[in-house]
C-alpha cells in the first residue's frame, strides 16, 4: 500500500494511561492532536502518514513522465489535474503528520536520506501511454482498497485527510480505466501497449498490499490502534476479485497461469508476487529507485534558494509592519 | 475575423502550458509545484477554447487537437517568449510574470470584442489569468527582494528575457486587437512590480521577432513539439 511494512513502535508509557487510551479507541473515539497518546502510537503514525505523503509526492514522477507527451489536450489536462491532486494529497498528509510534532522539512530529509520510504510501486517505470491507464486502474484501485477503511482510522486529522483523498482517488481510478478502455479497444499497437502495461504492473500492484499477514510482525498493534484497518491478504484478495472481471471486460489477460475462480472460498486463487523483488525494491533496488530519489533531491537542492528567499522576504515584511506600528 | 489571430492566442497558451508542465514533481516546494501545475492546467483549458474556435472557423475539418498535434514548428504562431526553456525557477517565474502581465491586459481588452465567442472566451480566461498575474507578481517581488542570491537570479532572468518582451506589442493585421495599445498599462504594472522587487528594468528596446508570425522560431520549439506530438504522429490511426 502507500504505507508498507510500517513497524509499530514500542510504547513505554504508564499502563493505566495506555489502557484508558485503548478504551477510547475501542469505543470508536477519534484521537485529536492535543489528546494524550502513547509515544508508540505517535511515532508509528508519523512513520505511516509520512510514508503515505512521500508516496504521493514520489508518485507524481512516474505520471509526470507522460504529461508532456499526453496524446490529446483533454488527456493532458486530466493528467495535470490528477498529478496536481496527488501533490495536494501530499500536502494534507504532511499537515496531518505535522500535528504529531514533526515538520514537513524533517520528513523530507528523512525521505531523501533513506530513513523513510515511499510505496514500492513508484520505483517502477512508466514506459508507454497505457501505463497512465494502468496506474489509474490498478495502482489507484489498490490504494483505494486501503484508503476507504482508513477514513475510519482512530487519528482524527489522518481520517479527515483520507476522506478528501478518497473522493479524488475514485475519480483517478475511473479516468485510468477509461484510458485502458480506449487502449484495449484501439489499434493493434494500442492493445499491445495495454497488455504490456498489465503484464508489467500486475505483480507490483499486488505487492502494494505488503507481504502476507503471516509474515508481517507489525500488524497486530497497529490494528488494535485502528491505524491499520484490514489485513494485507484480505485486501489483496479483495483487489484481485474486483480486478479480474474488469480485465476480462477489457479483453486483457492477467499474467498469472494459476488464476482460477475458487467456488469454495468465493474468490480467485492467484499467484503471489516475487517477494524477494519486493524486498529488493524496499532496499532501494527498484528499477527507478535511484532516479526517483535523485529527482526529489534535485528539486529539494535546486529549490533551496527559493524557500530561503520567500522566508527572507516574509521576515522583511514583518519587520516593516512592526516598524510602522 | 482572423483565424491566425485565434491560433496565436491558442499557441501561446499551449506552448506555455506545455513548458510549465515540465515542472511537475520538480518544484522548489509543494505549494509551488501545485501552483505551476494549476497554471498549466488553466492554460491548456484556454488552448482547447482558442484552438477549438480557430478550428471551427477555419472550416476545413480541423480540431483543437489536430492543430496542436499535427502542425510543425513553422506553422506555430506563439510568442518567442513562451517557448524559452524553463532554466531555473527564476527564469520560469520571470517569464510567467512578463507573459501574465501582457496576457491579463490583452484578455481584458478582448472581453469587449465585437465577436461574442471571442469575448466569451476572454471573459472566462481573464478570471484565471487575474490569479496567475497576482501570483507571478507576488513571486517576482518576494524573490527579487528576498536574498542576495534570489535577487541576482531574478535580475539575471529579467535581463535574459527582456529581448522577448517587445514582440508581445508588435502589431499586425492578423491580431484580434491592437497589441501596441496594451504597452502603457503593461509598463505601469511592470515598473511598480520591479520597484517593489528592487529589480532594474533593462534599458535596451531591442527585441527578437518571428514567433507570432512564424517567420523564425527559436531552436527550442522543435524539441518541444517532438516531445508533445510523439504519440499522435507515431500512431496516426489511434484514438486516445
Amino acid at each position: 500500500m502507500y504505507a508498507q511494512m510500517i513497524k509499530s513502535e514500542a510504547t513505554q508509557d504508564d499502563p493505566e494511561k495506555v489502557a484508558a487510551f485503548q478504551a477510547r479507541i475501542d469505543a470508536g473515539d477519534k484521537i485529536e492532536p492535543k489528546d494524550w497518546m502513547p509515544e508508540g502510537y505517535r511515532k508509528t503514525l508519523i512513520r505511516q502518514i509520512g510514508q503515505h505523503a512521500h508516496s504521493e509526492i514520489v508518485g507524481q514522477l512516474p505520471e509526470g513522465n507522460w504529461i508532456t507527451r499526453a496524446p490529446t489536450l483533454e488527456r493532458k489536462a486530466i493528467l495535470l489535474a490528477k498529478v496536481q491532486d496527488e501533490a495536494g494529497h501530499g500536502l494534507y498528509l504532511y499537515c496531518a503528520a505535522e500535528t504529531l510534532g514533526v515538520s514537513r522539512d524533517e520528513l523530507t530529509e528523512m525521505l531523501l536520506d533513506g530513513r523513510m520510504k515511499y510505496s514500492s510501486i513508484f520505483a517502477y517505470p512508466t514506459l508507454t501511454w497505457a501505463d497512465m491507464g494502468a496506474v489509474g486502474w490498478l495502482v489507484d484501485g489498490a490504494a483505494i482498497m486501503n484508503q476507504v477503511p482508513l477514513q475510519r482510522t482512530s487519528y482524527g486529522p489522518y481520517a479527515r485527510a483520507m476522506v478528501r483523498i478518497c473522493k479524488e482517488e475514485s475519480f483517478h481510478q475511473r479516468q485510468g480505466f477509461d484510458v485502458m478502455m480506449k487502449m484495449a479497444n484501439g489499434t493493434a499497437a494500442q492493445k499491445r501497449m495495454a497488455q504490456d502495461a498489465l503484464n508489467r504492473l500486475w505483480y507490483p500492484s499486488l505487492m502494494m498490499f505488503g507481504p502476507s499477514d503471516s509474515d508481517s510482525v507489525h500488524s497486530e498493534q497497529s490494528m488494535a490502534w485502528k491505524i491499520k484497518m484490514n489485513g494485507n491478504d484480505e485486501l489483496r484478495q479483495k483487489f484481485v476479485d474486483q480486478t479480474v472481471p474488469q480485465a476480462e471486460y477489457l479483453g486483457l489477460t492477467i499474467p498469472d497461469e494459476n488464476l482460477k475462480w475458487n467456488d469454495a472460498k468465493g474468490g480467485y486463487d492467484f499467484s503471489q508476487p516475487d517477494w524477494s523483488e519486493f524486498f529488493d525494491v524496499l532496499k532501494g533496488n527498484g528499477p527507478c529507485s535511484v532516479e526517483r530519489i535523485e529527482a526529489r533531491q534535485k528539486a529539494w537542492d535546486d529549490g533551496a534558494w527559493v524557500r530561503e528567499a520567500r522566508m527572507a522576504h516574509a521576515a522583511k515584511k514583518r519587520a516593516q509592519k512592526i516598524a510602522a506600528e | 475575423m482572423s483565424v491566425q489571430g485565434l491560433i496565436r492566442l491558442g499557441d501561446n497558451t499551449l506552448i506555455l502550458g506545455q513548458r510549465l508542465s515540465e515542472w511537475c514533481g520538480h518544484g522548489p516546494a509543494l505549494e509551488e509545484d501545485i501552483a505551476l501545475a494549476n497554471t498549466a492546467l488553466d492554460l491548456i483549458g484556454q488552448t482547447q477554447l482558442w484552438l477549438g474556435l480557430a478550428a471551427e472557423r477555419s472550416g476545413n475539418g480541423q480540431t483543437a487537437d489536430t492543430l496542436a498535434y499535427h502542425r510543425d514548428a513553422w506553422d506555430f504562431r506563439n510568442l518567442l517568449l513562451v517557448e524559452q526553456p524553463n532554466k531555473d525557477f527564476a527564469v520560469t517565474m520571470m517569464r510567467q510574470f512578463l507573459f501574465d502581465t501582457w496576457h491579463y491586459e490583452m484578455l481584458n481588452a478582448l472581453t469587449d470584442h465585437i465577436d461574442p465567442e471571442i469575448s466569451a472566451i476572454a471573459q472566462k480566461s481573464v478570471k484565471e489569468v487575474t490569479y496567475h498575474r497576482e501570483r507571478s507578481t507576488d513571486t517576482v517581488i518576494a524573490l527579487g527582494d528576498g536574498t542576495d542570491e534570489s535577487h541576482t537570479r531574478m535580475q539575471t532572468a529579467l535581463d535574459r528575457l527582456w529581448p522577448y518582451v517587445g514582440e508581445m506589442f508588435s502589431a499586425d493585421e492578423d491580431d484580434l486587437m491592437d497589441m501596441a495599445a496594451l504597452r502603457p498599462k503593461f509598463d505601469v504594472h511592470l515598473s511598480e512590480t520591479l520597484q517593489e522587487s528592487t529589480l532594474t528594468q533593462p534599458e535596451s528596446d531591442f527585441f527578437h521577432q518571428g514567433g507570432k508570425t512564424g517567420a523564425r522560431h527559436s531552436e527550442h520549439l522543435g524539441h518541444m513539439l517532438a516531445t508533445m506530438q510523439v504519440l499522435p504522429r507515431s500512431y496516426p490511426d489511434a484514438k486516445w
